[in-house]
Order: structure tokens, then C-alpha cells, then sequence
């Protein structure tokens, strides 16, 4: 239960069409991210789908019955939004215990579900505080429990790790996504970040400017991505593009290649470049390499304990089959 | 930075204001004090013995004092009701998205601008006097009686009154505070299947309670002094049906030309009111330092 269906919404604020019409489709169970830089409607999409938004145009078909007209609340889908959103003036029982009590849930079952549900979330010591007083990840897992105690059909979330530390941020990752194989209920997942998008999902949808232009796997938008967009957008660091004569040498307007697809040698290669910055990772390191005819710097990867340094001249070479081609309208060769 | 050296500069620098400020305070409240062990009538001058407590045995045992404690509980009180949940109304209309929005919250907020004097006349003469006020004339289209207020309903008149002038200070403070309710509460509410009233009673009503609070507090010490209003309207009558605390001390010292008599009164009003404060900030204190 959580099949999702989008046919043909589209939604304008005013005369501003922030997301033309589009079509997706959610399987039950799967944890789907929508990934795109800020400002691309993510989280207008999302509220279409929780019914805080009214679409325009088209349908919302939320298992099989039709949901565009259905309050919020009817739709059995829970939300945890990027704030949070905790009641500040009661305590950690009563937030999550609030929808069960909209619901009109007996008294005993309510408490036997709030004490599930913080002891899966690690929150049993904390029941009786405010959420003034708990720290970042706590209110998060606070409002993941408040979501989990009405056993949705699904989960939406809107950035829900972008208030917290790198190294929260990491953990909490985790255990969204140990939550999703537990339950296996449909997710869907908000965020600017293409590494939680990549870490955490079944299927990612990319979004630019309210367009969808991909939508597949991790590994499908890794290895064949439709566009220079979505080449540029997933993968750390960036794929390296190319345009020119050089990407004309491959019969295409532009060509990508990821900086771990470069073999770096001091004696030969395609390209001649001079080393610049480099981020050193440990396990990899990130050189910048300045090269004569390219108008950008590009990104390579080398192992970990390379010996190279500042202005040394290095010699780049594309691993040709990693090497992605796009034609003028930057949509990928094949 | 709050060294010692910048607090003691601090301490410095604000005591000519406190000093003033005492001052200010202390000699009005020492006189009214010493002229209250006093037999002090204008009537009969001469001699102003001291006569210890008397004059306030005879304030306190005078019945209109115990009409005037009524009705002052009364008048405060239905005003910070009628206010209150009015004014929390207001504030959620308010707060609707709708056209023309900034010049309706400056209509609103008018009444605030009136002085007490001007709009009791304005009620008195244009509205609720029988024979010429539009309720009358309201009352006489419908077929009815015109129902002369201050005769007939004088206490309540005065609150209305008062209330309509009050009204808009609890709208704006209340409506401050809605404003900075976070929307995602109310999101998340109603995800959560709260419908409108539970999401007024769980979400809003607790982020407004603050709020209230201020309203009341600074009201009450307001609405004890009310005295302009029902100066020009029913001067304090019929009988005492009207006469607070406040205007039954402006009665004895200025009526009756009795200053001992009316200074007894301006203490007993000053204890009353400092016991309502302290109860007051006992009360809801809580709900501030939250
Ligand atoms: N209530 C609204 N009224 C008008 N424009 C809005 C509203 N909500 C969002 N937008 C616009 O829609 C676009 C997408 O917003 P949003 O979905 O919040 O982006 P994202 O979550 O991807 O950062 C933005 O350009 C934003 O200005
Ligand atoms: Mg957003």
C-alpha cells in the first residue's frame, strides 16, 4: 500500500508556472528521492503529493484511487518537514501521540504505540521533555516518530537533514534508510544533496526547474546520464565537460568524463595540464589540472599517496569507454 | 559585556533617572499617605487633627465602597473577556489573506487613537442616547422600544464602551503573535488530521497564550483606573450602579471635598491593586519566563 501516481499535474502560483505538467509514478515501497538544485519546485511537488498544495492541472492517484480532492489528512500519507514542525508546548509523548489522538485511538493503544514507536527511534528516555529541549537529531527522529506512529501508506520528506551537522547528517542518513528496509513503506524524499540522493534511494528524480529530466536508479544516472544537466549534477565531484574541438574529435558538441575515469601519467597523454589546487581525501585525492586549450580546469582522481604538487606538469588521458557524449541541445549521444 | 566594572558604570549612569523616578513616586504616595490619618475636609477648614485609622473604618464600612469593589471587578472583568476572546477572533480574521489588508488593520487599530472622554461622548450622544442615537433610531425602524442604556443598562454600557475602545490593542498584540505562528505547525497539523478548531486549540491557543497574557496583565492595570468614560456618561449612577473604585474616590475627595477621606480611598486602591498584580503575575508569570 503506497503506490503514487502522478498524471500530468502541473502547478502555477499566479500566472507563474512553477512546475509544468508531469507524469511519475511511485511503486509501492520504493524510496524514491526528487534531487535538484534549490528553488527547482522539490518541495512544491511534494505538497501537491501531501494535498498542502492544489495542483492545477492533472491528477494525484494515490492506490489506485483518485486523491487529487482528498484533504490532507485522508490521504494517508505522513510528512516530516525540514523544520520539523514539532508542537513546542508539549512534550515528546504528546507530539508523537498528537495524530493518534486526531484520531480518535484509544487511550492504552496510543501509549503502547508511542512507546514503540521510541523505542525504535531511541527516544524512550526522552518522552517526557520538550522538544526545546532536545538537540537537532533528536527532534528529527522526534518528527519521524510522530510520522511512523499513524503507519502511513507513505512517507514524504522535505530536506529533513538539512538543519543538522555533517556527522549527524551521515547517521541520520542511516537510519532513514534502516527504517525504510524495516518497514517498507513507500518513501519519498526531498533534497538538494545528490549524495543522500545517491546513498539512499531506489529511484532518483532529477528536477530542473520544475522539469523532470531523469529518472532512474543511482547507478543508471551514473553511468548514462540523459543530459549535460544530470551529467553535471550527479557524481562527486562533477563530471568534467568538454566542449570544442576536442569533444568535435568524438563526433559530439560536448563531452563528459568523471574525474575518476582519467588516467593520470607523468610520461604521455591526450592532454597536458598543470596541477593546481588538490584535495587530499586520504583513500583518494582531487587534482585540479589547468590545461592549455580547455577554457576550465579539470578534475581528476589519483590514489590516495600520489607524489604530485602544485604547478608540476602531469599528462591526462580519458578512459574511452567512461567517456559520455552530448549533442548541442546537450541531450546524450548514444 | 557585563564585567563589574561596565555594571557599576551602568549602575552609575542609570541612577539620576532613578532617583527622579522615585522621587517622582514617593512624594504623591507619602502625601496621600499622611493626608489619609487626617481629618481633612474642605467644608470645614481650620485645624486637620490626626484621627489615626477613622477615615478609612468609615471608607471601608461606607456601602458604596462594596458596589464600587462589584462593579470594578465586574467592569475589568468583562472587558478582558469581551477583549480577549474578541480580540483573538479579530486577530484570526486578520490574518486571512484579503484585499485591501493593510488599510483594513489600520481601521481596526483606530478606535485605540480616540480618547476616553470624546468616544464616551460619541457612544453616549450618537449612538445610545434614545432619542437621537442610531440604536434608537434602529430600534424605532424595527418597531421596538429604544432601550435608554444608561438608565437601564448602565454597567454594561460602560463596558461595551470600554471594550470597543480596548478591542484593538488585544486585536494587534494577538495578532502579532498569530503572525509569528511557523506554518509548518499548522501543516503538520493538519497532515496530522487536526480539523480547523483542534488546530486552534492545540496549536494556535498555546503559541497565542503569551500573548494573552501581556493583553491581560497590562489591561487589568488599565482597566482598574477607568474613570473618563463614566465621567461623562452616567456619572457614576443611577445610584451607584455605575461608580468604581476610582470614581468613588474622585466622589469623596472632590464631591464631598473630603481629602482625608478620598486619600484613605487612594491607598486602599493602591494595596488592591498591587494584590491583583502580584496575583496576576503570579497566575499566568509562569507562562512568561516559559
Ligand atoms: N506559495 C508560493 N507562492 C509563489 N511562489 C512560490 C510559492 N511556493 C513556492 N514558490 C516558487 O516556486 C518555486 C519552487 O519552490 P520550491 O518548491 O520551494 O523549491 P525547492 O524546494 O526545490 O527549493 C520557487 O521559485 C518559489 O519561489
Ligand atoms: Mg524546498
Amino acid at each position: 500500500m503506497g503506490h503514487i501516481q502522478l498524471k500530468q499535474v502541473s502547478k502555477s502560483f499566479g500566472n507563474i508556472e512553477v512546475i509544468p505538467p508531469i507524469d511519475l509514478d511511485i511503486d509501492d515501497g520504493q524510496f524514491v528521492v526528487f534531487v535538484g538544485p534549490s528553488g527547482c519546485g522539490k518541495s512544491t511537488l511534494l505538497r501537491l503529493i501531501a494535498g498542502l498544495e492544489d495542483v492545477t492541472t492533472g491528477s494525484i492517484v494515490i492506490d489506485g484511487r483518485d486523491a487529487t480532492a482528498v484533504q490532507p489528512a485522508r490521504r494517508g500519507l505522513a510528512m516530516v518537514f525540514q523544520s520539523y514542525a514539532l508542537y513546542p508546548h508539549m512534550s515528546v509523548r504528546k507530539n508523537i501521540a498528537f495524530p493518534l489522538k486526531m484520531a480518535r485511538v484509544p487511550q492504552d493503544e496510543q501509549e503502547r504505540l508511542v512507546e514503540e514507536a521510541a523505542r525504535v527511534l531511541n527516544l524512550t528516555g526522552f518522552l517526557d521533555r520538550r522538544p526545546g529541549q532536545l538537540s537537532g537529531g533528536q527532534r528529527q527522529r522526534v518528527a519521524i516518530g510522530r510520522a511512523i506512529v499513524r503507519e502511513p501508506a507513505a512517507f514524504l520528506f522535505d530536506e529533513p537533514l538539512s538543519n543538522l551537522d555533517a556527522a549527524l547528517r551521515v547517521g541520520m542518513r542511516l537510519e532513514i534508510s534502516e527504517l525504510h528496509e524495516r518497514l517498507k513503506t513507500t518513501m519519498v524524499y526531498v533534497t538538494h544533496d545528490q549524495v543522500e540522493a545517491m546513498t539512499m534511494a531506489d529511484k532518483i528524480v532529477v528536477l530542473r526547474a520544475g522539469v523532470i529530466e531523469q529518472v532512474g536508479t543511482p547507478l543508471e544516472l551514473y553511468r548514462n546520464p540523459q543530459n549535460t544537466f544530470v551529467a553535471g549534477f550527479i557524481g562527486s565531484p562533477r563530471m568534467n565537460l568538454v566542449e570544442g574541438p576536442d569533444a568535435a574529435r568524438h563526433d559530439a558538441h560536448t563531452v563528459g568524463i568523471r574525474p575518476e575515469h582519467v588516467d593520470v601519467s607523468s610520461g604521455s597523454g591526450m592532454w597536458t595540464g598543470t596541477v593546481g589546487v588538490s584535495e587530499h581525501l586520504g583513500s583518494d585525492t582531487f587534482f585540479h589540472v589547468t590545461v592549455k586549450d580547455l577554457s576550465q580546469p579539470l578534475t581528476v582522481r589519483a590514489g590516495g599517496e600520489v607524489d604530485l604538487h602544485y604547478g608540476d606538469t602531469i599528462h591526462l588521458t580519458p578512459k574511452l569507454n567512461h567517456l559520455h557524449r552530448f549533442d548541442d541541445r546537450g541531450l546524450r549521444i548514444t | 559585556m557585563a564585567t563589574n566594572a561596565s555594571r557599576a558604570a551602568a549602575r552609575l549612569m542609570i541612577s539620576p533617572a532613578v532617583v527622579l523616578l522615585l522621587g517622582w513616586m514617593l512624594v504623591p504616595l507619602g502625601l496621600t499617605l499622611y493626608f489619609s490619618f487626617l481629618r481633612y475636609n474642605l467644608i470645614t477648614p481650620g485645624a486637620n487633627p490626626f484621627i489615626g485609622w477613622e477615615n478609612y473604618y468609615w471608607f471601608l464600612t461606607d456601602p458604596s465602597f462594596k458596589a464600587a469593589m462589584i462593579n470594578t471587578l465586574l467592569l475589568v472583568g468583562g472587558v478582558l473577556l469581551i477583549t480577549v476572546i474578541g480580540g483573538t477572533m479579530m486577530a484570526l480574521l486578520l490574518d486571512q489573506p484579503m484585499w485591501g489588508q493593510g488599510v483594513i488593520r489600520i481601521m481596526v487599530i483606530a478606535p485605540f487613537f480616540v480618547m476616553p472622554t470624546v468616544s464616551g461622548l460619541v457612544w453616549k450622544n450618537m449612538f445610545m442616547n434614545p432619542v437621537n442615537g442610531i440604536f434608537g433610531h434602529l430600534a424605532l425602524g424595527l418597531g421596538m422600544e429604544p432601550l435608554s442604556f444608561f438608565s437601564e443598562i448602565p454597567l454594561l454600557s460602560i463596558i461595551f464602551i470600554v471594550s470597543w475602545q480596548w478591542l484593538p490593542f488585544a486585536t494587534l498584540i494577538l495578532l502579532t503573535a498569530l503572525q509569528s505562528l511557523d506554518q509548518e505547525q499548522l501543516e503538520a497539523a493538519e497532515m496530522d488530521g487536526a480539523t480547523w478548531v483542534s488546530r486552534f486549540i492545540h496549536v494556535m491557543l498555546p503559541h497565542l497564550a503569551r500573548a494573552i497574557t501581556v493583553v491581560i496583565l497590562i489591561q487589568t492595570i488599565f482597566l482598574l483606573s477607568i474613570f473618563a468614560e463614566i465621567l461623562v456618561t452616567t456619572n457614576g449612577g443611577p445610584g451607584t450602579s455605575t461608580t468604581n473604585l476610582t470614581y468613588l474616590i474622585y466622589v469623596s475627595s472632590l464631591l464631598q471635598f473630603d481629602v482625608g477621606m478620598g486619600s484613605a480611598g487612594g491607598v486602599i486602591a493602591i494595596i488592591l491593586a498591587n494584590i491583583v498584580a502580584i496575583f496576576l503575575m503570579r497566575m499566568i508569570g509562569k507562562n512568561l519566563d516559559a
